[in-house]
């Protein structure tokens, strides 16, 4: 137990002095001196509790993914129908139930439409999005596999990710995480924000713009009595906006999307200074939107954000361009975050803030000042306890205690783990674990030696017979420790990470460093007692 | 140099003479801190009962106004909110929890957090802003969750390795022993209304934590002793193993204690109830690991020959056929 060949101790020496070494930078750049940029940086992250900040979780509502898919399927089969030759045609299409169902005036018709129907019921790499069913020989009916929404739902997820990230660049912070979580969340933590509002209206806007030709043949009683007529539905107008508390009656299908931008800047148009929002869309959407205008000159049409309507102007004139001007009681501000989120794109899908968590940097500073000072009293009481208790073995452990803080800190450097508050008292516990395995090993040693054993076989059987409880106790804090990190969250999370790795430091310093040390002594000295 | 001994060289108290006191003690607590935490039920923060909590500090008073920020508050119609004093007297904790009506809209706790900010903001400009924690019910109902599963797997996960370890028995004792832990822990936080937040599932994990390691020192011992002393009675052989290991057990708490302490009075405030739920957890560990986990063997049965290899049906075969040659 007390042997320790050459190869053995260079070996430890080099463990803990790498590990001590990695806790340099994460030391150092906390008493706000610069660390030589030639030198490798690995410093322990600090969580936004204690570096202050906001930590925003996104949940997108799933269902809008579906209901929107609908309505593409909808608009696809229309259109695969008319341009089937000859043409097929179809009636009392509904998308009631999640699924899509029309009937063909001609039952002869079954197995073109069914032949034209086949390829689009297939998504990318075989996998079959949806199921077609005939009922009653001429009902046709489709039907979202589940894998088909759940592709969607994730690719809306990944573009929702994206267009998260382009706003969250917009706003021009620093270093931002955002990170999909589960399904349908995403997690975005911001370093340094303090006031997430601007965040978090800019998360808030959908974007999706809409453009649709007003039903004008819609009866006014109608709309507001909030009928539909066929093929039409019908949109509030937005507050703040002329009618507002109004609605109008838009036709449902034909209108164009937003979507395909190049560019969104906010500004004042110079004749009503009134402010604006310029877009440009792109040659496919600037062909479409030249065509939708070209055709319904003298025609009024809705802009539609969201789902509110904007504003209903009149195409007075074809719009070849590809600009467009987009009014509606916009303040200075609220037209900006428009023009940003349109630039970086439509969220696919709604997103709802769920959690929200924000510490002021002034807050963290306070913590991990009033933290630091609580450990170090901490630290020097029990280490006053140790050495006036075990004498010179209560040096061995206050040393190892010292390497054991450092080579924690060490190794969540290289882990790129976070540091939270209640890390701080995870600490603490680490710093008491430590302690107890020498509290084992020493008191142990005092029973060997009061059993008359002589000093080296007391110090031996100390090790020994201590080692098994400190392992058990150890994988037991384990296994806790493992289940706090799976299952917490957040700040809780940070708590679990010192807590395991401190099982492993603290087992290495007290138990295994002290030993090399104890053996050292005891070689160089040959003492014939004790005083433990 | 003269050491200090904090407990004397031999010690001989009589532990388990009065086992069967302390045990019904010991159940009484356990009834008790369930019938409290069923009744009074847990003083839930934002975590676990949705809501929103923001921390403000008053900068140019020397105390917060704390009535009129709970009429303030109130004005809102989100029912009455609970304003506390965090840390110092011009620092206040203002906690709205969720209306049972907004359990299922996700954004309403984060609309909640945005009017009482704007409101206060509003009527007291020089008010500092610290820190502001929304969530939604359904993401606390994720919490409550998780945080169940987390206690209930750490308990199984634990004594099963301490089965595999010793023996059955002492895998039910410390079962026991933790079950008593959790539930004390919980009976303090529903009789003294302490708010009850994901911080305080990771205080009660390291209350599990650190009570179990009390009893394997303790149960190390015992499985020690019962090999070596084979003819001792079992209570006195019990009462023997926590004698023997009361120094560590003494010195081991006392320099929890002296860490924790410090963290307690000059940490920071937001730990406050983290630490104070760990430093109660000291002393109900280490009672349990001495009045619960100890004596629970004698009722289940633990003899010297637990840990002999038991003798099995081969073994038998065998001697009957060494005794025929």
């Amino acid at each position: 137990m007390l042997d320790f060949p050459l190869w053995k101790k260079i070996s430890l020496w080099a463990i803990t002095l790498a590990a001590v070494f990695a806790a340099l930078p994460s030391l150092i750049t906390t008493t706000g001196a610069e660390w030589p940029d030639a030198l490798p940086e690995p410093t322990v992250n600090l969580g936004l509790d204690l570096a202050g900040g906001s930590h925003l979780l996104l949940e997108a509502e799933s269902e809008e993914v579906a209901a929107q898919r609908l309505e593409n399927m909808e608009e696809a089969v229309r259109s695969a129908m008319r341009q089937a030759e000859p043409r097929i045609r179809i009636g009392d299409i509904s998308t009631a139930n999640g699924r899509l169902s029309f009937m063909l005036d001609d039952p002869a018709d079954i197995d073109r439409a069914r032949g034209i129907l086949e390829p689009m019921m297939q998504g990318p790499n075989l996998v079959r999005e949806w199921d077609l069913r005939v009922v009653d020989t001429q009902r046709m009916v489709l039907i979202p596999t589940q894998g088909g929404t759940a592709n969607a739902v994730n690719d809306a997820m990944e573009s929702a990710t994206e267009v998260v990230r382009r706003r969250i660049d917009e706003l021009g912070t620093r270093e931002p995480t955002i990170i999909r979580q589960g399904d349908t969340r995403i997690v975005v933590q911001v370093p340094g924000l303090e006031d997430p509002e601007a965040l978090k209206n800019l998360l808030g806007q959908t974007a999706q713009l809409e453009f649709k030709l007003v039903d004008e043949a819609a009866l006014p009683t109608n709309v507001q009595a909030g009928i539909a007529p066929p093929g039409s539905q019908i949109f509030p107008f937005a507050a703040g906006s002329d009618f507002e508390g109004q609605s109008v009656a838009v036709k449902r299908l034909g209108g164009i999307r937003g979507d395909s931008l190049t560019g969104a800047q906010s500004g004042i148009d110079p004749q009503t200074n009134e402010n604006v929002v310029n877009i440009q869309f792109d040659q496919q959407g600037g062909q479409k939107f030249a065509q939708l205008s070209t055709r319904n000159v003298g025609k009024q049409f809705a802009i539609i954000l969201d789902g509110e309507v904007l504003s209903t102007p009149v195409f007075r004139e074809p719009i070849l361009g590809g600009a467009a001007q987009i009014s509606g009681s916009f303040t200075a501000d609220s037209a900006n975050n428009l023009a940003i989120s349109l630039r970086s794109g439509a969220l696919p899908v709604p997103l709802t803030v769920i959690e929200e968590r924000t510490v002021s940097a002034e807050l963290g500073k306070d913590s991990i000042e009033r933290g630091l000072l609580a450990m170090l009293i901490g630290s020097l009481a029990v280490i006053a306890l140790m050495i006036a208790t075990y004498g010179r073995f209560g040096i061995y452990a206050t040393i190892a205690l010292v390497f054991n803080v450092l080579m924690l800190l060490g190794i969540m450097a290289v882990l790129n783990t976070t540091l939270t508050l209640p890390g701080i008292a995870g600490f603490v516990l680490t710093i008491g674990a430590a302690v107890d395995a020498n509290v084992l090993i020493n008191e142990r040693i005092r029973e060997e030696r009061k059993r008359g054993r002589r000093v080296v076989a007391a110090v031996e059987n100390g090790y020994a017979e201590a080692s098994r409880a400190i392992y058990d106790a150890n994988i037991t804090n384990f296994i806790a420790g493992v289940l706090l990190f799976l299952f917490g969250t957040g700040p809780v999370r940070g708590f679990a990470v010192v807590l395991v790795i401190g099982l492993f430091t603290s087992v290495f310093t007290a138990v295994t460093l002290t030993r090399m040390w104890v053996a050292d002594y005891l070689r160089a000295k040959r003492p014939t007692d004790i005083n433990v | 140099m003269k050491l200090l001994k904090l407990v004397p060289d031999e010690t001989n108290i009589k532990f388990l003479k009065y086992r069967m006191p302390f045990f019904v003690l010991s159940l009484v607590l356990i009834i008790g801190s369930w019938v409290a935490v069923l009744t009074q039920g847990l003083n839930y923060g934002v975590d676990f009962a949705g809501g929103q909590e923001v921390r403000m500090t008053f900068e140019q008073q020397e105390e917060a106004p704390v009535a009129d920020l709970r009429r303030l508050v109130e004005g809102l119609g989100y029912g009455s909110p609970v304003v506390q004093e965090f840390g110092a007297p011009n620092v206040v904790s203002i906690r709205v929890p969720l209306p049972a009506e907004a359990e299922e809209t996700p954004g309403a706790a984060t609309e909640i957090g945005e009017r009482v900010i704007t409101l206060i903001e509003s009527e007291y400009p020089s008010v500092r802003t610290d820190g502001n924690e929304t969530v939604s019910g359904k993401v606390a109902g994720e919490f409550r969750q998780d945080a169940v599963i987390a206690l209930l797997l750490a308990m199984l996960g634990v004594a099963m390795y301490i089965w595999i370890r010793f023996e059955w028995q002492f895998g039910v004792g410390a079962l026991f022993a933790l079950l008593h832990d959790v539930s004390v822990a919980l009976g303090i936080f529903a009789i003294f209304q302490l708010e009850f937040s994901l911080q305080i599932i990771a205080a009660i994990l390291a209350i599990i934590g650190y009570s179990l390691n009390d009893t394997i020192v303790v149960y190390d011992r015992i499985r020690e002793n019962l090999k070596k002393y084979r003819k001792m009675p079992l209570p006195e052989l019990l009462d023997l193993s926590v004698n023997e290991t009361l120094a560590r057990t003494v010195m081991t708490s006392l320099t929890l204690l002296v860490a924790l302490l410090p963290l307690l009075l000059f940490g920071p405030a937001s730990l406050f109830g983290l630490v104070l739920a760990i430093t109660a957890g000291l002393f109900i560990g280490t009672y349990s690991s001495v009045y619960l986990a100890a004596p629970m063997l004698i009722w289940m049965g633990v003899t010297s020959d637990s840990f002999v290899p038991r003798e099995t049906e081969a073994d038998r075969q065998e001697k009957k056929a060494l005794g025929q040659l």
